[in-house]
């Protein structure tokens, strides 16, 4: 289902990389021009907009960016990221080369891999950025891996997120630590756990979990998918997934949405243990009324899936020096520790304690740990994601499978 | 836009030669003619129950107080928008929902919520319960526009003066004369019904969902060339929707030559009862779904945390609100300046249209079905297509053009709420103001419009809600930089967070409220001393 790539696309596409570097775009490794560009520029910033606490914490940074360096950033509200490549694909399309709409997008796996695919983005430029170092990305590889694909530097890493379990101790006491305890959980609380639907993200990422554990991490999940080996290496999935169906939510029948769905559903008392992709979502949500204070959170035994989310700046941006400034801005210890508090946002930092400064690690000094919060230490156990390529695989395959009932 | 990458050709992907492959994926999606079935069955139910009970209202309702008082609860139904009502209702039959945990543990005994699929069913009765909420009062209100100009009571009185039950009476000689008018209408109804996104997301089945929520999650797909694909679903879905208006049309045809012997077998009352009560009954019930639907959201945006199965929230508070109100200021302003000027420059045009065609007693235009084309086109199917246009001649994505593309969408729902009115206006009251020497402009100002000062601010409020309720035109054109009340509200519906989403769904059925009180009372006001103007709304 690919298109071939004729040898006209080939042309086309080397005839386009040499076009790019004829426009004036400002060069990152002069830094302080790049600041005197950005002054007066206006930053569309396109992000998710379905969490409140996302929005305020992107609201705090658009006035610390207006104050001390004189950039607006405008938040676009996006429901699905998918919708800020379509836009970029289409002016592409259309021939806009420098006047896109689109300054920073909040990205990362698949979408960062089919942008960079269709060389839709702008870069080298997030290891020039001077906050970029303090990520010490010698001893944390992740910040510069997006889903197995190296990142170039076409984007600047923004917040770590890791698959993370909560339950509610009024309903059950003893939630499963593995893939494999899961479904016997499943089976003494039938219709009480679900995960979204294919192809939601969340979901996708719980068949990523289980393959990795059932599959004891087979090396190929690391490379990009052989179809020769894809059915031998899955098999122990589909079979688990098909004796656990029957005890989901709804027998499987339907399932929710999204993520945010399952804590929706968790909130009704129809479900009594759910994931979420970030750590402090529980605690989050029981600060705000949506789950009782009975909620706990934990990790599997074995560890869970692992990611570090990224923003990158198209290649058609018409403001690209305010869009670097915001990067950088975003990697200062005051912007991450903002970020880390479970008071703003909750979403942990991707900088280096060793990296950090006396007076900087002391911003990022918490109170007490909220009770339905993981606790600091749980989540040094993570699993990286597979290559991008099995994700779609997955996807399909289940699709194909449970699509239709 | 859409026809060439569906096949094959999308040039930007390196794909520029013409196959039918995006064809042959599409078939071979597993569950695709499932999706196909729902979108089309689901279009043509809706359109026809929810056809059902407005007519059997109109032939029940008498111009009694309860008629009127019920009509009078319908029209601000229409203001609610569509994924308002999804939510809410949504919330109101679920498992865990409204009804149950009134009737729990009580009345069912569960502690828990029942593990029962209600809500994202696989037959897509709860979309279609959904959909009918809210196109029977758009449809009541399209019939109450086009019903004087038949004189119903002159022609029920007639039909009762040969002994015919009253209900009858409007059943055989009034809505034969109606339905031609309200054809387009109905047509609408069913167009968006086989292709509507946001309320399928929320109420559909989804192992598999319908159609255009399929297309719609090809399009954002990472997988760029899903894009091939989903430009093949999009023309699909078009087809859908002719095939689903076809069917809708030869079942007209059908009808017709059926009900032919019974509209003359001269039975006079039978089923007469069962019209007067049913047809009360069943506009009544949509009513009270739809209002309890919104109660229900109104009772969550001040919910503290709210356990099944307590019949109310354990605390109440003020936060969600709190949280979302700084923030809306630019979002409400651009909704109002799009809203109004999208409804002002659609209001000069229709009326400068109707008001030509009536100086020179020209027909119905011919060209009408053109107006309509963007009601009856899926909007998945064409807007993409109309982003890269837009691009192509450098256009860069700004107010003015969200208020060009919302035109597409008010000025048909303006004619189709106006021209009737317009049309059926006594011809002799500016042929009085003529004779009497006063230029046309001043008939115009002076006799014309205020005449139709009623039906026109309807018309305007309508085009307002239409204007307000748009989120994908407003996205794309936009290039999201025009943030709405409607497209806030679909981004934090893809939080979950039902608290903050129905704060967002109540500030969105404010704004098309507010345009409906106006409409109501501006005329009462102006008025106010002349009963006989105030018109029949």
């Amino acid at each position: 289902m690919k298109p071939r790539t004729t040898l006209t696309t080939a042309v086309a596409t080397a005839m386009l990389s040499l076009a790019l570097p004829a426009m004036a775009a400002p060069d990152p490794n002069d830094w302080d021009a790049v600041l005197q560009a950005a002054e007066g520029q206006t930053v569309y910033w396109n992000a998710w907009g379905g969490d409140s606490r996302t929005n305020r914490y992107i609201a705090w940074v658009s006035e610390q960016m207006q104050s001390t360096y004189g950039v607006d950033v405008e938040h676009v509200k996006l429901d699905d990221t998918g919708s800020a490549v379509a836009r970029v694909l289409g002016e592409k399309q259309a021939g806009n080369m420098d006047d896109g709409r689109i300054d920073l997008i909040w990205i990362n796996g698949e979408n960062f891999a089919a942008m960079r695919e269709q060389d839709l983005l702008f870069g080298p430029f997030a290891e020039s950025l001077p906050n970029f170092a303090l990520t010490h990305p010698d001893e944390n590889p992740e910040v510069v891996t997006d889903f197995t694909l190296p990142t170039e530097g076409y984007e600047s890493p923004w917040g770590k997120a890791q698959i993370t379990f909560y339950y509610d101790s009024a309903q059950t006491e003893t939630p499963p630590h593995s893939i494999a305890d899961l479904l016997e959980w499943a089976k003494d609380n039938p219709g009480q756990f679900s995960y979204p639907r294919i192809p939601d993200f969340t979901g996708s990422t719980f068949l990523k979990q289980a393959l990795i554990e059932l599959s004891n991490q087979d090396d190929a999940l690391y490379a990009p998918v052989v179809e020769a080996e894809f059915a031998e290496i899955t098999a122990p999935l589909w079979d688990y997934l098909d004796e656990l169906h029957p005890y989901l939510w709804r027998s499987g029948r339907s399932f929710p949405e999204s993520g945010p769905n399952l804590r929706a559903l968790m909130s009704d008392g129809e479900l009594s243990l759910a994931f979420s992709f970030y750590p402090t979502d529980a605690a989050v949500a029981v600060m705000e009324y949506e789950l009782p204070e009975s909620v706990r959170s934990y990790v599997l035994e074995g560890g869970t899936l692992g990611n570090v989310h990224f923003v990158a700046i198209p290649y058609n941006s018409p403001h690209k020096a305010g869009a670097m400034a915001l990067a950088n801005f975003l990697l200062s210890p005051e912007a991450q520790a903002q970020k880390q508090s479970l008071s703003m946002w909750g979403d942990r930092t991707v900088l280096a304690a060793s990296r950090l400064d006396e007076n900087d690690k002391a911003l990022f000094e918490q109170g007490e740990i909220h009770p339905s919060a993981l606790p600091a230490d749980a989540l040094s156990n993570t699993l990286a994601e597979p290559h991008p390529s099995w994700m779609t695989a997955l996807q399909d395959a289940w699709l194909k499978r449970y699509g239709v009932n | 836009m859409v026809l060439l990458p569906a096949f094959g050709y999308l040039p930007v992907l390196g794909a520029d030669t013409f196959h039918l492959e995006a064809w042959q994926d599409l078939w071979a999606h597993a569950g695709l003619h499932r999706s196909v079935l729902l979108s089309y069955f689901s279009g043509l139910i809706t359109a026809l129950v929810a056809l059902f009970i407005v007519v059997l209202f109109l032939a029940a309702s008498q111009g009694t107080w309860i008629d009127r008082a019920i009509r009078r609860m319908v029209s601000p139904l229409l203001a609610i928008p569509h994924a308002a009502v999804a939510f809410g209702l949504a919330f109101l039959i679920a498992p865990s929902g409204l009804l149950v945990r009134w009737a729990s543990p009580g009345l069912t005994g569960w502690e828990r919520p029942p593990d029962l699929l209600i809500v994202n069913d696989p037959f897509g009765l709860a979309l279609m319960a959904g959909l009918i909420l809210k196109e029977v009062p758009f449809l009541l209100l399209m019939s109450l526009a086009a019903l004087p100009q038949l004189r119903p009571e002159q022609r029920v009185t007639l039909a009762r003066s040969l002994g015919y039950a009253p209900g009858i009476a409007w059943l055989k000689c009034v809505f034969p004369a109606l339905y031609p008018l309200i054809r387009l209408p109905v047509y609408a109804v069913i167009a968006y019904a086989t292709s509507v996104v946001d309320m399928a997301l929320i109420l559909g089945p989804t192992l598999p969902p319908t159609l255009s929520v399929s297309v719609l999650t090809w399009f954002n797909d990472p997988d760029l060339s899903r894009r091939f694909m989903a430009s093949a679903g999009a023309v699909l879905q078009f087809g859908v929707t002719l095939a689903a208006l076809l069917t809708w049309w030869l079942g007209e045809q059908g009808i017709k030559r059926l009900c032919q012997r019974w509209l003359a077998n001269g039975s006079r009352a039978s089923g007469a009862t069962a019209i007067a009560f049913g047809g009360r009954a069943l506009l009544l019930a949509v009513t009270l779904l739809a209002i309890s639907a919104l109660a229900g959201l109104a009772l969550f945006s001040v919910a503290g945390f709210w356990r099944f199965p307590d019949a109310l929230p354990g605390t109440f508070t003020l936060d969600h609100w709190q949280r979302i109100l700084p923030g809306v200021a630019t979002p409400l302003i651009n909704t109002l300046s799009v809203g109004l000027a999208a409804t002002l420059i659609a209001a000069v045009l229709v009326v400068a249209t109707l008001e030509h065609a009536a100086r020179h007693h020209l027909p119905a235009l011919r060209a009408q079905w053109l107006l309509y084309l963007p009601l009856i086109v899926p909007q998945v199917a064409f807007l993409f297509g109309l982003v890269v246009a837009v691009e192509s001649i450098a256009i860069r994505p700004q107010h003015a053009l969200v208020v060009a593309v919302h035109l597409l969408f008010v000025v048909p729902y303006l004619y189709l709420s106006l021209s009737e009115s317009y049309r059926r206006l006594d011809p002799r009251w500016v042929q009085v103001a003529l004779s009497l020497g006063v230029p046309p402009w001043r008939a115009f100002w002076q006799v014309r419009l205020p005449l139709l000062l009623t039906p026109l601010l309807t018309a305007c409020a309508v085009s307002l809600a239409v204007s307000i309720g748009q989120y994908l035109p407003t996205l794309l054109l936009g290039g999201g930089r025009v943030p709405t009340i409607t497209t806030e509200a679909v981004a934090m519906a893809s939080g979950g967070n039902r608290r903050l989403v129905a704060v967002l769904a109540l500030l969105q059925a404010l704004l098309p409220f507010i345009g409906f009180s106006l409409a109501l009372m501006i005329p009462r006001l102006v008025w106010a001393k002349r009963r006989q103007m105030r018109g029949a709304a």
